[in-house]
């Protein structure tokens, strides 16, 4: 591509609100191309509206959005995306294969009977995730992992530029984890291009991550791991105390709540807001 | 009595019946997979009523029940989709608009002056009554509803077990969900017209319910579920003719033997797939 340099996605102080609430505001950052970036937050954050906004499907209060240099649009296929882990029904009338497959063609407008080309990339798309051995059984009886591991084949399957990840690691074991982590980030590298990560916790992503943007209250940082994810940084985040330990190489965020003093919270639980971001300022910090 | 059913397939009225059933089952038979899939039991089942309101009224007015069926279904389809735009809303506006419906058709059929045979027959079928005008109408709702799903069928699969992706990847999700509805709308009017308002889930919901215990392939399981409508329906209507019970008696029975008979034989085709879940993951594992 000519345009390897600029930012596959970028933000110019952009703010996202509902009719009596301001998620964030004035959000300025770009994300390179073929960067692995986590964004990170507690619930109610507005994570999933940012990859949202990048898709199309949430418009901006204020300020802009691009994508590969222009205004976002809806069903671009340069974007693949895998939602968060959650199990298909029991009785979900598909197979892992037919998955995949609606991830290719799946917006088009017919039957859609698949070409031999199409049933090879789907092919290959299974294989790249190590799924083949499933991916005739039927959806809904395969566990969690299998689940996810078919749906970055299916977000993968059309060759995109940009994957967005929603919580693809929520409700998944540890094992799963680290494989379904490895997966993807061994796709970014080995195509050089541009992964986002929505997640709650960070620890799984630890070594394959380059950057981190963090949003609470409405505010946000950016930069790398152990710029962001300091005692200093995420107390300035939050406007209340936090504190950020290193056990073992695992970071553990612990906080301040309003109501019961100090809470350790578990690691993969980031404190919650304390404030409704409702008519705060939003604060870039640098 | 099979000389009885030779006999009577010489009339007009059995070949009109055999006709319309034919029809009728197939498109039967494709939208339940969807209805079953979808969740909407009992969307279809206000429909039914509520075709029963509109059939009442055209009765009252001295014109076509079949027509009256179909605008009844229609405008209800339109107003539980305009009303209804989230899914945790759907139920609850089905409900409420099922209830005034029904209301209206206790209405026309106070208002009617004589015995209502017409009306009966809206409640529990009589495919044996259809006239040659009927048959004709049915069969080019049943063509322009077979075009409208085929126009949707792959969107419309993957808005329906993955509408997540689906938003994501730029399927028009809520279009397709009005669309739909009132494609479920013209074959609950053509449905009605073999088993009655009131039995009107043995073949919406059954022949979509009976081929998902046997497959998980989606092109093969919309074949078992035109299959066993197909089944149900013609042979409904010869064991009418030979043992002179309503069609509906068989229909329903046909349908519900054939159910439980894939219950049965599910579990052996499906696989026991939970409990081994452990073996497959650890061959999954790489």
């Amino acid at each position: 591509m000519a345009d390897d340099e600029a930012p596959v996605v970028r933000f110019v102080d952009a703010t996202l609100g509902y009719t009596d609430q301001i998620v964030w505001r004035g959000l300025s950052v770009d994300f390179p191309a073929g960067a692995f970036v986590a964004i990170l937050g507690p619930n109610g954050s507005g994570k999933t509206s940012l990859l949202r906004a990048i898709l199309g499907l949430t418009p901006m209060q204020a300020g802009r959005v691009e994508v590969f240099g222009a205004p976002p649009r809806r069903g671009n296929p340069a974007i693949g995306y895998v939602p968060q882990a959650q199990a298909f029904d029991r009785d979900v009338p598909l197979r892992g294969r037919d998955l995949v497959g609606l991830g290719l063609d799946g917006y088009r407008w017919g039957f859609g009977r698949q070409s031999s080309t199409a049933c090879r990339q789907v092919e290959q798309a299974i294989a790249s995730a190590g799924a083949e051995r499933y991916a005739d059984a039927p959806l809904g009886r395969l566990s969690g992992g299998e689940q996810q591991r078919l749906r970055i084949a299916q977000a993968l399957v059309g060759d995109p530029r940009l994957l967005l990840c929603d919580e693809p690691l929520a409700h998944l074991d540890l094992r799963y984890q680290r494989e379904i982590t490895e997966l993807i980030a061994a796709w970014g590298r080995g195509t050089g291009r541009t992964v986002l990560f929505v997640t709650h916790d960070v620890n799984p992503i630890l070594d394959v991550v380059d950057r981190v943007l963090f949003v609470v209250n409405g505010r946000w940082a950016t930069g790398t791991v152990h710029e962001v994810l300091t005692t200093e940084q995420l107390t300035k985040l939050y406007g209340s105390h936090v504190d950020v330990l290193d056990v073992h190489g695992r970071l553990i965020v612990v906080g301040e709540t309003l109501d019961a003093g100090f809470e350790v919270e578990e690691a993969h639980h980031l404190p919650a807001i304390d404030v409704p971001p409702h008519g705060r300022d939003a604060k870039a910090l640098p | 009595m099979i000389d009885q059913v030779v006999r009577l397939l010489g009339y007009d009225f059995a070949q009109n019946a055999l006709v319309a059933g034919v029809v009728i089952a197939i498109v039967a038979g494709i939208v339940s997979r969807f209805v079953v899939a979808r969740n909407m039991s009992f969307a279809v089942h206000a429909l039914s009523e509520l075709g029963f309101t509109g059939a009442a009224g055209a009765i009252l007015l001295g014109v076509s029940p079949v027509a009256g069926l179909l605008v009844g279904t229609t405008v209800s389809a339109l107003l539980i989709g305009w009303l209804g735009v989230r899914v945790r809303e759907r139920d609850t506006v089905v409900g409420v608009v099922m209830a005034f419906g029904l209301g209206l058709g206790v209405l026309f059929l106070t208002l009617y002056p004589r015995y209502a045979t017409a009306a009966f027959a809206i409640l529990f079928g009589t495919i044996t009554g259809v006239s040659r005008g009927d048959v004709v109408l049915l069969v080019a709702v049943a063509i322009a509803t077979l075009v409208a799903l085929a126009f949707v069928y792959r969107p419309l699969t993957f808005a329906t077990v993955d509408p997540e992706v689906a938003e994501a990847r730029g399927v028009p999700v809520r279009l397709l969900g009005v669309v739909f509805l009132l494609i479920m709308a013209a074959a609950v009017a053509e449905a009605v017209q073999v088993v009655g308002v009131l039995l009107i889930l043995t073949l919406l919901i059954t022949p979509g319910a009976t081929a998902e215990r046997i497959t998980a392939a989606p092109s093969r399981a919309i074949a078992c579920s035109v299959a066993i409508a197909l089944f149900s329906v013609v042979g409904g209507i010869f064991l009418s003719l030979a043992i002179n019970l309503p069609v509906s008696v068989f229909v329903t029975s046909l349908s519900f033997g054939l159910y439980l008979l894939a219950r049965l034989a599910g579990r052996r085709l499906m696989g026991g797939r939970r409990d081994s879940d452990e073996g497959v993951q650890a061959a999954a594992g790489t």
